[in-house]
C-alpha cells in the first residue's frame, strides 16, 4: 500500500514528512478534545434543560479553552507518600496509549499515519496500555480510593475486551483483512455496503444483517466500558470513590487524564466508524466521495458516535460492579459468540 | 432461558426509552434565567428591602417593639411650640414628634414583615428591591431620618430648654400659689 499517505507523495519519505504525519493527528486530537468538552458541557446542560456555559465567548464556546487554561495554571502537586516516578508517569502513559492508537486510524483514503496490515490487532493491543496508566496512577497515588478505582478498572477491562474482540474478529472474518484501510475500501459504494449492514454482497446477505447490527451494538457497549464512561464509569464512580484512580491528581496531570479519556473516546468511535460505518466512505455512493470528502465523512461519523456516547452518559445511571460482570460475561460474550458463528457460517457458504 | 432473553430485552428497551426521553429534553425550552441580564418577575407584594416613608412616621416605636431581631433603631424627640420649623404628615396634620434617628440594619433583618403589620400609619413597607448586597456590613445600615445630626441636636436642645422653661414656670406658679395660700394664713395669724 504505497499511495495511502499524501504527505509521502508530497514531500518524499524524510524526517520532515514523518514528523508532520506524527503531529497531524495530535493537532486533530487537541482541537477535537476542545470541541468534545464543549459538546459534553452543552449536551449535558440541554438534556437537563439548562443552558450550560454562556459567559465565556458567544454562547460560551470558549469555555473549554478557559478550563484548559485553568488546569494548566494550577499548582503541580505530588503527594508526599506517593511513588514519585510512577505517579508522575501515569497520566502520560495513559495519553500515550490513547494517542498511539491514532497511528493506524485511516482518516482518508490518502492519509493514514501507519498503514500496517495488522491494524485492528494493533489498536486492540495498544488500547490496553490505557488501563496500564490507570493502574499505575491508582497504585502510585497511595490512596485507598485510587487503588480501588484502579482495581475496578482492570476487572472491567477483562470483562469487556473479550466481547469487543469477538465483535472485531467477526468483521475481520467478513473482510478477511486486519488492515483498516482495506476494510474501509471494501465498504465503498452505498451505505448498505457497510459492515453494519452485512458488508458488500448480494441480496442473499439479508439474514446476516441482524447479527452485524447486534455486533455493532456489542462493540459500542464494550467501547463505552473501555473508555470508562458512564454507565460504566465504575473506576471513577464519584459517589463511591471520590474520583477513583485520579483522586490525587490535579492541574496538568489531571488534564492529561482528562485529555486521554477524550482521545480514547475518539479512538473507539473511529474504530466503530471504520469497521461498521464505512469509515471515510460516503453513504451515497460516488456522491461526495474522495480523499478530502473522506476526511469530512470520517470525522463526521466519528463525532456522531462521540455524541451518542455523550448522550448515553447523560441518560443512564452507573452500573453496579456485579451488574457489569453479568452484562459482560453472561450477555455480551455468549451473544457475540453466536454472532461470530453465524458470520463465519455466512462467509463459509458465500 | 426465556427469562434470560426477557431480561436482555427489558434492559435494552428501557435504555432506549430513557434515551428517547433525554433526546426530547435536548430541544425543550430551557429553564435557566440568565440572571443579571434577565430577571425572575418579582411578585408585587414580595417581602424584600424595607422602606420607611418619613412623612407618615410619627415615631411611635411600634415597629421597634414588633421586630423579633431588633434591627430597627428609633429615637424621637417631642416637638416644641416655639420651633420655627414646621413639618406636616402626608394627611396634612402637623408633626408633633421629630424622629431624630431611624436606622434599619439589613444585615439583621429577617424580612418577617411584623413591623409593617405593627405600623399604625403604614409608614414602613416592603419593596421589591432585592439587589443591595455590600462588601461592608456597615453599609447595610440604612438611615431613614431626614433630619441632620445638627438639626437633631437642635431639637433636643429646644426640648430641653422648653422643659426647663416649663419647669421654671411651674415653679413660679407653685410659688405663687403657695404665697397665695400662705398669705391668708399669715393674715389670719396676724389678726389672731
Amino acid at each position: 500500500m504505497e499511495n495511502t499517505n499524501f504527505l509521502y507523495e508530497l514531500l518524499g519519505k524524510n524526517a520532515l514528512s514523518i514528523t508532520l504525519i506524527v503531529t497531524l493527528p495530535l493537532v486533530f486530537v487537541l482541537i477535537y478534545a476542545l470541541i468534545a468538552i464543549l459538546a459534553e458541557l452543552k449536551v449535558s446542560a440541554w438534556i437537563q434543560e439548562r443552558l450550560g456555559p454562556m459567559r465565556t465567548g458567544p454562547w460560551g464556546i470558549l469555555q473549554p479553552i478557559a478550563e484548559v487554561v485553568k488546569l494548566l495554571q494550577k499548582e503541580d502537586i505530588t503527594p508526599d507518600k506517593a511513588n514519585k516516578l510512577l505517579y508522575n508517569l501515569a497520566p502520560f502513559v495513559m495519553f500515550t496509549g490513547a494517542y498511539a492508537a491514532f497511528a493506524v486510524i485511516p482518516f482518508s483514503e490518502r492519509f493514514v499515519p501507519a498503514d500496517i496490515n495488522v491494524g485492528l490487532f494493533y489498536v486492540f493491543a495498544i488500547g490496553s496500555v490505557g488501563s496500564l496508566g490507570i493502574v499505575m496512577g491508582g497504585w502510585a497515588s497511595n490512596n485507598k480510593y485510587s487503588l480501588m478505582g484502579a482495581m475496578r478498572s482492570v476487572a472491567q477491562i477483562i470483562s469487556y475486551e473479550i466481547p469487543a474482540a469477538m465483535a472485531i474478529l467477526s468483521i475481520v472474518v467478513l473482510a478477511s483483512s486486519m488492515n483498516l484501510q482495506e476494510i474501509n475500501s471494501a465498504q465503498s459504494g452505498w451505505f448498505w455496503n457497510w459492515y453494519l449492514f452485512g458488508g458488500p454482497g448480494t441480496i442473499g446477505k439479508w439474514w446476516v444483517i441482524p447479527f452485524t447490527v447486534i455486533l455493532a451494538m456489542i462493540y459500542f457497549i464494550s467501547s463505552l466500558a473501555e473508555t470508562n464512561r458512564v454507565p460504566f464509569d465504575i473506576p471513577e464512580g464519584e459517589s463511591e470513590l471520590v474520583a477513583g484512580f485520579h483522586t490525587e491528581y490535579g492541574g496538568i496531570k489531571f488534564a492529561m487524564f482528562f485529555f486521554a479519556e477524550y482521545a480514547n473516546m475518539f479512538v473507539v468511535a473511529a474504530i466503530l466508524t471504520t469497521i461498521f460505518l464505512g469509515g471515510w466512505n460516503s453513504p451515497f455512493g460516488d456522491l461526495m466521495q474522495g480523499p478530502i470528502w473522506g476526511v469530512f465523512w470520517f470525522i463526521f461519523k466519528g463525532f456522531l458516535v462521540v455524541l451518542v456516547q455523550i448522550w448515553i452518559r447523560w441518560t443512564l445511571p452507573r452500573f453496579r460492579v456485579d451488574q457489569l460482570m453479568y452484562l459482560g460475561w453472561k450477555i455480551l460474550l455468549p451473544i457475540s459468540f453466536v454472532c461470530f458463528m453465524a458470520i463465519s457460517l455466512y462467509v463459509m457458504l458465500k | 432461558m426465556i427469562h434470560y432473553f426477557k431480561n436482555i430485552w427489558a434492559g435494552a428497551s428501557t435504555a432506549w426509552v430513557g434515551m428517547v426521553i433525554t433526546w426530547k429534553h435536548l430541544f425543550v425550552k430551557k429553564v435557566t434565567i440568565q440572571y443579571p441580564d434577565e430577571k425572575f418577575p418579582i411578585p408585587e407584594r414580595a417581602r424584600n428591602r424595607l422602606y420607611l416613608q418619613m412623612n407618615r412616621c410619627n415615631g411611635c416605636s411600634s415597629c421597634v417593639l414588633a421586630c423579633p431581631v431588633n434591627c430597627i433603631t428609633l429615637e424621637s424627640v417631642k416637638g416644641t411650640p416655639d420651633d420655627p420649623q414646621k413639618d406636616f404628615y402626608e394627611n396634612g396634620k402637623e408633626r408633633k414628634v421629630w424622629v431624630t434617628r431611624y436606622e434599619i440594619d439589613f444585615a439583621k433583618c429577617c424580612y418577617c414583615g411584623l413591623c409593617t403589620q405593627a405600623c399604625p400609619s403604614d409608614a414602613i413597607q416592603h419593596t421589591v428591591e432585592y439587589e443591595y448586597s455590600e462588601y461592608d456590613r456597615e453599609k447595610l445600615i440604612y438611615k431613614f431620618q431626614d433630619l441632620t445630626s445638627e438639626q437633631a441636636e437642635e431639637k433636643k436642645q429646644r426640648l430641653a430648654d422648653h422643659k426647663m422653661k416649663e419647669a421654671l414656670e411651674k415653679e413660679k406658679k407653685a410659688a405663687a400659689v403657695e404665697s397665695k395660700n400662705i398669705k391668708p394664713e399669715t393674715d389670719a395669724e396676724k389678726s389672731a
